[in-house]
């Protein structure tokens, strides 16, 4: 089992579903995120005077998978929040010890399901 | 009537002198009576008709005038929605509650005091320079709702509760400029005396038939008596106050962003509605002429303000700011208002279009300056304030340009120690600012223990 954890860039949202679900993927936990990469931060103004704004917006997707499931995850992901330039975002795979479905108490693979 | 009578008499008497005819005599002088009758029941008519069309006008200059006051009113909506909208979420709680008290408080303090310390008649202390103190408001015998009051123009009562309209606002003014760190009970207390012996005492040296009356000094609807006033309240606070935590750090300085630019907006078209009658009520009765080019006046001058604040800040930022343009056309509405009555519609846009440069200006150099004030008061009410009354005697007929200075310095000279003096005492006594803690978590759930938005996560 393992957790995959993407940051993308929030107007991505809509085109990162999409691919998810073209590959069978519909389930995913979604917030939003402030944050610093490498595309930096940016300034606005106020007033008459520049504010620096180091950590932008960002928009954050967790998804549990099982092993079978890790490749199709990450490419649908790549394939709707590429854009080819610096900001596209990252994502992170790691390993899930447990998992556990409250309702009827099933665990690991299963729950993931 | 006499004349007419004469007349009639000898028409008739002439006609009867070539009769030569006693009959005819009695005849003609039967007549005379009669027409004499007709004649004493038409003017009687006329008067009565005179009387009706009198108070007619009485009526519409009454009913223009509560409609000022009203709208007047509607501008403490306004005040609270910008300054609301020009600062952070955790202190909206405290905003609108100090913004609904200053109305309350400044009003109540108005009928104890305020009215008769503005409007003393003859009753000085210093002939033209300090009132008499007396307590409450009543109206003169017979004068309540009597057309004597002041020719026909509103009763006493109108003119008691449109100006207490105004007094309020001078408060309303030093709020903004010391948002988001001053503590509650304290402002309340400097509010109190603002309105109810400052504002008063200064106001009767013009409005009031005071020493500045008598020199000629023009100030048509306030750009010194409310808004100057006002903007040296804030002034004096906001130096006393000190810049809020974060505002300046490692000696660069940081803007605070507002947290609701909708709302800033709202409150800023409130500002401009109620204009009109701060404006157009300042005429003091519906006279046609007056009130409608009053209302061009006050238009256009806020017009230019938006348009000149605009251009500069595209400028001189490289972007067109949003909360400066807001700012610019409140600066356009300080600007006309000294003069509304006596300039011309193009010198409006003249005077609206430096008002909206110098808020800009003035707005950058208060910052750099670390006189902190988050919704630019000094910079709209009181630099803008002085321009307005000096333009007036720039630009309006007959208006000495060197009285007006006269009477800013002289404003300045007492309205600024005075407003300095109070916030002083009441810092070494009750303290003025909040913690730094509190100031960091919010006034909204230090000072009320409420949160404005119940329900939403904010971040700051």
């Amino acid at each position: 089992m393992k957790l995959i954890t993407a940051i993308i860039k929030p107007e991505k949202l809509h085109s990162v579903k999409e691919a998810l679900l073209e590959a069978g993927i519909a389930k995913m936990t979604v917030q939003n995120v402030i944050g610093a990469g490498q595309q930096g931060g940016y300034q606005e103004s106020y007033r008459g005077s520049i504010l620096e704004v180091n950590l932008r917006k960002k928009t954050q997707i967790e998804i549990a998978v099982n092993e079978d499931f890790v490749d199709a995850t990450t490419d649908a992901i790549i394939k709707g929040a590429r854009t080819g330039k610096i900001g596209d975002g990252k994502i992170f795979v790691r390993e899930l010890n447990d998992c556990i479905r409250i309702r009827t108490g099933e665990r690991g693979p299963d729950a993931v399901g | 009537m006499i004349s007419s009578r004469f007349l009639l008499s000898s028409a008739v008497l002439a006609g009867a002198a070539f009769s030569q005819d006693s009959v005819a005599v009695d005849i003609a002088a039967q007549k005379v009576a009669a027409l004499q009758a007709q004649v004493d029941s038409l003017a009687k008519t006329i008067a009565s008709t005179q009387e009706t069309a009198s108070f007619g006008l009485f009526t519409a200059n009454n009913t223009w005038m509560l409609v000022a006051t009203a709208l007047v009113f509607i501008m403490h909506l306004g005040f609270s929605m910008i300054e609301v909208g020009l600062t952070r979420a955790k202190n909206t709680v405290n905003i609108l509650f100090k913004n609904v008290a200053i109305v309350a408080i400044g009003t109540i303090t108005y009928a104890v005091i305020g009215f008769n310390l503005m409007y003393p008649g003859d009753n000085w202390i210093i002939v033209g320079w300090l009132s008499e103190f007396i307590p409450g408001i009543s109206s003169p015998e017979g004068a309540a709702g009597g057309i004597e009051y002041a020719d026909g123009a509103y009763t006493y009562w109108t003119d008691f509760i449109f100006q207490g309209m105004f007094a309020a606002t001078a408060a309303t003014i030093v709020s903004g400029a010391v948002a988001e760190r001053i503590k509650l009970g304290p402002f309340l207390v400097f509010s109190t005396v603002f309105v109810g012996l400052i504002y008063p005492i200064l106001g009767a040296w013009h409005w009031g038939g005071g020493w500045a009356k008598q020199a000629g000094f023009h100030d048509f609807a306030g750009s010194t008596l409310v808004h100057s006033v006002g903007g040296w309240g804030a002034l004096a606070g906001a130096m006393l106050l000190g810049p809020r935590f974060g505002k300046y750090l490692k000696g660069e300085m940081r803007p605070i962003i507002g947290h609701s630019m909708p709302l800033a907006t709202v409150g800023m078209f409130l500002l401009w509605f109620g204009w009109f009658g701060f404006n157009g009520g300042s005429v003091l009765s519906g006279d046609p002429a007056s009130v409608s080019l009053v209302f061009v006046t006050t238009m256009l001058g806020a017009c230019a303000g938006a348009i000149a604040a605009m251009i500069v800040s595209w400028l001189t930022s490289k972007v067109p700011d949003l909360s400066m343009v807001l700012n610019g056309v409140l600066a356009g509405l300080v600007g006309i208002t000294a003069g509304a009555d006596v300039i011309t519609p193009s010198e409006a846009i003249i005077i609206g279009g430096i008002s909206g440069v110098l808020v800009y200006f003035s707005v950058v150099i208060f910052d750099k300056i670390k006189i902190d004030d988050p919704v630019g008061a000094i910079s709209v009410h009181l630099v803008c304030g002085i321009w307005a009354t000096l333009a007036t005697g720039i630009f309006g007929e007959g208006i000495d340009f060197f009285i007006q200075l006269k009477v800013v310095v002289a404003y300045f000279a007492v309205c600024f120690p005075a407003a300095l003096s109070l916030f002083y005492i009441l810092k070494i006594t009750t303290g003025i600012r909040v913690s730094v803690e509190e100031e960091l978590e919010g006034l909204d759930l230090r000072e009320h223990k409420a949160e404005a938005y119940g329900g939403f996560q904010i971040f700051n």
